[in-house]
C-alpha cells in the first residue's frame, strides 16, 4: 500500500516536472550549472575509482589464471568487458547515487524545510519542473560522458598496474583490450547509464522534495536518496543487462 | 480586498480551522495574532493557497481563488508578496540575485532595468552595499529586510508576512514592523501580517483578527484590545505581569 502511495506521488511529481517550463532560457542556464555541479564536480571520484578498479581486476584475472595453456592477452580482454559491461556503467551509477542522490536529496530537502521551495510556489513558479528538471538533463547529458571516462581510465588502470606488477606485457594487454571487440557492449553501457543517470536524480529529487520537518529529516531524505536510487539501479542492472545481452 | 469565508481545514482527524470569516483592507496592516497551534500559520497557508481548504472560499478582489484553475492561480499569485518567518532567501544566490529572481522569471526587462528595480527595492528597506552578499552573510534581521525587499520587487497588491520579527531583537523588530507599514501604505497593498508578537500589535495593528482553538474569536483594532473583555483575548495579549498592570493603567 505504501508502495503504490510513493509510486503514484512519484509519478505526479514527474508530471510536474515534465510540464512546459515558464522561461525556457532561465531552465537553460540552471542546466548549464548542474552541469558543473552534478557532472563536472564528479570527474575526480570516477577517475579515481576508475583507475583502481581496472588495476585491481587486471591483477586479480592474472592471479587466478594459473594455467600456462590459457594465453596472457586474455587478462586484458577479462579487464576491458569487466570494466565495459558491469564497472563503467552500473558501480559508477552507485557511486554516483552516493555523491549525486545524497547532494540532491539534501539540497532539495533544505529548501523544503527552510520554506525555499514555498517561496516558489507562492511567487507562482512551478518549483518542481525549475528545481528538478535541470537537474535530471544534466544528469542525463553527463553521466554517460562520465560512464565513457570510466571505461577509458578503467582500462588505463588495468594496463599501467599490470604492466608495473609484471603480471602482462604491455603488447599482451593492448592486444587483450583490442581482441573479440564488440561496439555494441559501448552502446549497452550507455544505454544503462541513461537510465541510472534518470533514477538517481529523479528519485533523490523526489526524496527531497516531500522532506518535512528539519535538519534530521533532511539527512534521513539523503539516506533514502541513496539506498533506493542503489536498490533500484540493482534491479534495473538486472533487468536490462537480461533485455539486451539475451 | 482579501476575503476568507467559511474557511474549514482539517488535517486527519484534527481540525485546526473552524469556520473563519474574514476581510482584509488594503493599506492597513492586518495582524493575525493566536497561540502557538491555534491555527494561524494555516490560516495564512490556506489563504495564498499552500494549503487547501476542505470548506469555505477565498476571494481576492472578488476573484475566487479557491475554485480557480492551476493557471488563474499562479497570475493571482504574481500579484501576491510573501515573507516567510526563516526569511526563505535563496542561499545559493547572493542577495542580488534573491531580490531579481522575480523579475527574471516574470518581466520582460532589461539586465539595466532590473537592476535598477533591485537596487531600488534594496534601498527601500534600507539595504544598501549588500548586493553581491550571499544570506549566510548577513544578519537575522537584515534577512528579513532582504526578503521583504524581494516580495516588494513585483510590486504585489497582497503582501503576506508569516511571523516577520520571529527571532528578531525587539529594536530590530520595530524597525522591520514599520517598514512593512511605511509600504503598506505607500502602494496600497492588503498586507496580512501573522504575529504573536505583542509590540507588533501595539505598533502596527490596525486591523487585529484573534484566532483561538481554531476559530476567529475576536477583532477590531489595537486600542479595541484595552476595552476588550473578552478572556481568552486578554489572557492572550496581557499574559504578563506588566502587560495586565498596563491594561489597568490605560
Amino acid at each position: 500500500m505504501k508502495f503504490l502511495f510513493h509510486l503514484g506521488r512519484y509519478a505526479k511529481l514527474m508530471r510536474m516536472v515534465f510540464s512546459r517550463p515558464e522561461k525556457p532560457g532561465i531552465y537553460w542556464k540552471r542546466t548549464v550549472e548542474e552541469l558543473e555541479i552534478l557532472g563536472v564536480n564528479s570527474i575526480g571520484i570516477v577517475l579515481i575509482i576508475s583507475f583502481f578498479i581496472g588495476a585491481v581486476i587486471t591483477i586479480q584475472t592474472a592471479y587466478n589464471i594459473e594455467n600456462p595453456f590459457i594465453p596472457l592477452y586474455l587478462i586484458g580482454l577479462g579487464t576491458r568487458d569487466s570494466i565495459m559491461l558491469e564497472f563503467s556503467s552500473t558501480l559508477v551509477g552507485l557511486i554516483l547515487a552516493g555523491k549525486v542522490g545524497s547532494n540532491i536529496a539534501s539540497e532539495i530537502g533544505t529548501m523544503r524545510v527552510t520554506e525555499q521551495i514555498d517561496a516558489l510556489e507562492i511567487m507562482g513558479i512551478n518549483s518542481a519542473s525549475y528545481l528538478i528538471l535541470p537537474k535530471i538533463i544534466a544528469s542525463l547529458i553527463f553521466n554517460p560522458i562520465l560512464c565513457f571516462i570510466s571505461m577509458i581510465v578503467g582500462v588505463f588502470g588495468g594496463w599501467a598496474a599490470g604492466v608495473a606488477a609484471g603480471v602482462v606485457s604491455s603488447d599482451q594487454y593492448i592486444f587483450g583490450i583490442q581482441y573479440a571487440f564488440i561496439p555494441y557492449y559501448i552502446l549497452y553501457a550507455q544505454i544503462k547509464t541513461l537510465v541510472f543517470a534518470f533514477i538517481i536524480a529523479s528519485v533523490s529529487a523526489y526524496q527531497g522534495f516531500y522532506t518535512f520537518g528539519g535538519a534530521l529529516e533532511v539527512g534521513k531524505a539523503s539516506t533514502r536518496a541513496v539506498v533506493f536510487s542503489n536498490i533500484l539501479i540493482l534491479f534495473l542492472d538486472l533487468l536490462l543487462t537480461q533485455m539486451l545481452l539475451t | 480586498m482579501i476575503e476568507g469565508i467559511g474557511i474549514f481545514k482539517s488535517f486527519g482527524d484534527k481540525e485546526v480551522l473552524k469556520d473563519i470569516n474574514v476581510t482584509f483592507e488594503p493599506g492597513m496592516t492586518n495582524l493575525i495574532i493566536g497561540q502557538s497551534g491555534s491555527g494561524k500559520t494555516v490560516l495564512l497557508k490556506s489563504l495564498v493557497g499552500l494549503h487547501e481548504i476542505d470548506k469555505g472560499r477565498i476571494e481576492y478582489d472578488g476573484r475566487n481563488f479557491t475554485d480557480m484553475s492551476h493557471n488563474d492561480r499562479k497570475n493571482i499569485r504574481k500579484e501576491i508578496g510573501m515573507v516567510f518567518q526563516g526569511g526563505a532567501l535563496f542561499t545559493s544566490l547572493d542577495i542580488e540575485k534573491n531580490v531579481m529572481f522575480p523579475l527574471n522569471m516574470f518581466t520582460n526587462m532589461s539586465f539595466e532595468e532590473r537592476l535598477e528595480r533591485t537596487n531600488f527595492c534594496l534601498k527601500r528597506v534600507k539595504l544598501e552595499n549588500v548586493n553581491k552578499l550571499y544570506p549566510a552573510e548577513i544578519s537575522g534581521g537584515m534577512q528579513k529586510r532582504v526578503s521583504i525587499a524581494r516580495a516588494m520587487a513585483l510590486n504585489p497588491k497582497y503582501l503576506f508576512c508569516d511571523e516577520p520579527n520571529s527571532g528578531l531583537d525587539p529594536l530590530t523588530a520595530i524597525v522591520i514592523d514599520n517598514l512593512i507599514r511605511e509600504i503598506t501604505i505607500e502602494y496600497q497593498m492588503v498586507t496580512v501580517v501573522n504575529t504573536h508578537d505583542m509590540n507588533s500589535v501595539m505598533e502596527i495593528g490596525d486591523k487585529v483578527v484573534f484566532i483561538y482553538q481554531g476559530k476567529k474569536w475576536w477583532q477590531g483594532s489595537r486600542d479595541d484590545i484595552f476595552d476588550s473583555e473578552n478572556k481568552e483575548l486578554n489572557d492572550f495579549v496581557f499574559a504578563s505581569p506588566l502587560s495586565k498592570k498596563l491594561k489597568k493603567m490605560k
